[in-house]
């Protein structure tokens, strides 16, 4: 196992990419979800919308990854620093998944519980924190977790345009032609997606449960 | 205003028709409907699937807004007050029941008055009652809606639209769902509790039997209009054509029904 060498060797390097690259799919992620939940929420109650959001989300992700860095890269303040540019592409990439299963989730409520709760005098407001997001929490997650899985994949990449994170590593290796220091940086972003993967999926088995 | 009884004369219809018209698209689903529902009764709608009887009890509530023609209750105009208000002094039970899957049979029932500010020692205790009103064992208050038979869960859906002591039921088929065994136990609680609430309550039903047990009064439905309205017992010697067909076609099972139901 040389690679394990070389990983306890530059473990303090190994760290730091790793951290960073959590802080890109994190930031990313919270981002996706601060906008992609509400955007599911309003294409529920606004019919017309829910196509050309869906269509547009879909677009999005057929981009190339590399592409979508390259046409940001000459943005004026984004292009200025290179994480924000990846943390905004890397939402951009999330968004679909999370309003697909927002919108999903709410749509899929039993008809007959919002007729009842309408029927008993819910505001809007209280069917949707009461009941609607309550009943569609579960799904949502479930979005957000393929969010975070696509997301620590991506991610790799944004170190092509100078971001940092794990792909550090897989660009320096390709670069060396050194496996040892691609893996350095694959194993551990294969880990993070596996954990992030566990550790959403027990939280949405946990809500689901109520 | 809507919360509590008004000390309205005997002659103000807690819930009145005035020339209603509902129409979508092109479709007219109800024609010309005059209609009053007095204090305390239980007003039968009686008539085939599509014959307008939904349509009517949703317009009470305004789940239906009309296309013309207004709804009194308690001799307001319900376009005129504000429609929460409205629907919470109103209960309203559905066929499919419609309880909170994520919620507990009790927090089912205390909603409305805990969105109404209720204190929860209030809540609490006035669960207990409606749960004792409906014949629930306490033991399945904190049970979810999932883990109830389907005649516990409707006897539920009644408590719930109970909860905060509305003047006026609306129910949907209520019953239409559960064995007929559970169906006649509960049609025979709802008598008795109504005995004793003296609720007005308009019910949605096409089983002309159900009609014949529960109803004061019985309006019969066709098309989107109203046909007639008559008691129990007019309606069974009727000589319109509509509600002779609705007797023939339920049959001799009726006889015996007829005869126990009340006058």
């Amino acid at each position: 196992m040389n690679f394990a060498r070389f990983i306890l060797q530059n473990h303090g390097q190994v760290l730091e990419l790793t951290l960073e690259h959590l802080w890109l799919v994190g930031i990313s992620t919270l981002l996706a979800v601060l906008v992609g939940v509400p955007l599911g929420i309003v294409i529920c109650h606004r019919p017309g919308f829910s196509k050309p959001v869906l269509v547009s989300a879909n677009i999005i992700q057929t981009i190339p990854s590399l592409a979508l860095f390259g046409f940001l890269l000459p943005v004026p303040w984004l292009g200025a620093r290179s994480d924000r540019l990846a943390i905004l592409a890397l939402a951009l990439y999330a968004l679909l998944p999370i309003v697909r299963n927002t919108y999903t989730g709410i749509r899929g409520v039993d008809p007959a519980v919002l007729e009842a709760g309408r029927g008993m005098g819910l505001t809007d407001s209280q069917l949707l924190f009461q009941v609607e997001l309550p009943l569609a929490v579960s799904v949502i997650l479930s979005g957000v977790r393929v969010a975070i899985v696509i997301s620590v994949g991506l991610a790799t990449i944004a170190a092509a345009i100078g971001a940092g994170g794990l792909g550090e590593f897989i660009f320096r290796g390709l670069a060396m032609v050194d496996n040892r220091v691609i893996l350095a940086g694959a194993i551990p972003a294969a880990i993070l997606a596996l954990a992030a993967d566990l550790g959403v999926g027990w939280l949405e088995k946990r809500l689901r449960a109520q | 205003m809507l919360g509590g009884h008004m000390p309205a004369e005997a002659t103000t219809p807690v819930i009145e028709f005035r020339d209603v018209f509902y129409r979508i698209e092109q479709v007219q689903i109800l024609s010309g409907l005059n209609l009053q529902v007095e204090q305390g009764e239980i007003l039968v709608l009686l008539g085939r699937s599509g014959s307008g009887k939904t349509t009517t009890l949703k317009l009470v509530n305004r789940l239906v807004t009309p296309t013309s023609g207004e709804i009194r209750v308690h001799g307001v105009p319900n376009g005129e007050v504000d429609v929460i208000r409205l629907r919470r002094a109103i209960g309203y039970v559905i066929q499919d029941v419609g309880l909170f899957p994520h919620f507990t049979v009790e927090r089912n029932i205390g909603l409305v008055p805990r969105i109404e500010g209720w204190s929860e020692v209030r809540i609490r205790a006035r669960v207990q009652e409606l749960l004792e009103m409906v014949r629930i064992t306490g033991d399945l208050a904190s049970r979810y809606p999932r883990e109830l038979s389907g005649g516990q869960r409707q006897r539920v859906g009644v408590a719930r639209a109970l909860a905060a002591d509305p003047g006026i039921l609306l129910m949907d088929e209520p019953f239409g769902a559960l064995d007929p065994l559970t169906r006649d136990e509960l049609q025979q609680e709802f008598l008795s509790l109504q005995q004793r609430l003296h609720k007005t309550v308009i019910f949605v039903t096409h089983d002309l039997r159900e009609a014949l047990c529960l109803g004061s009064r019985i309006a019969l439905m066709e098309a989107g209009r109203l046909v007639t309205v008559l008691s129990p017992r007019e309606f069974l010697e009727s000589a319109d054509p509509w509600a002779a067909a609705y007797v023939r076609a339920f049959g001799d099972a009726l006889t015996s029904r007829g005869n126990r139901s009340k006058s």
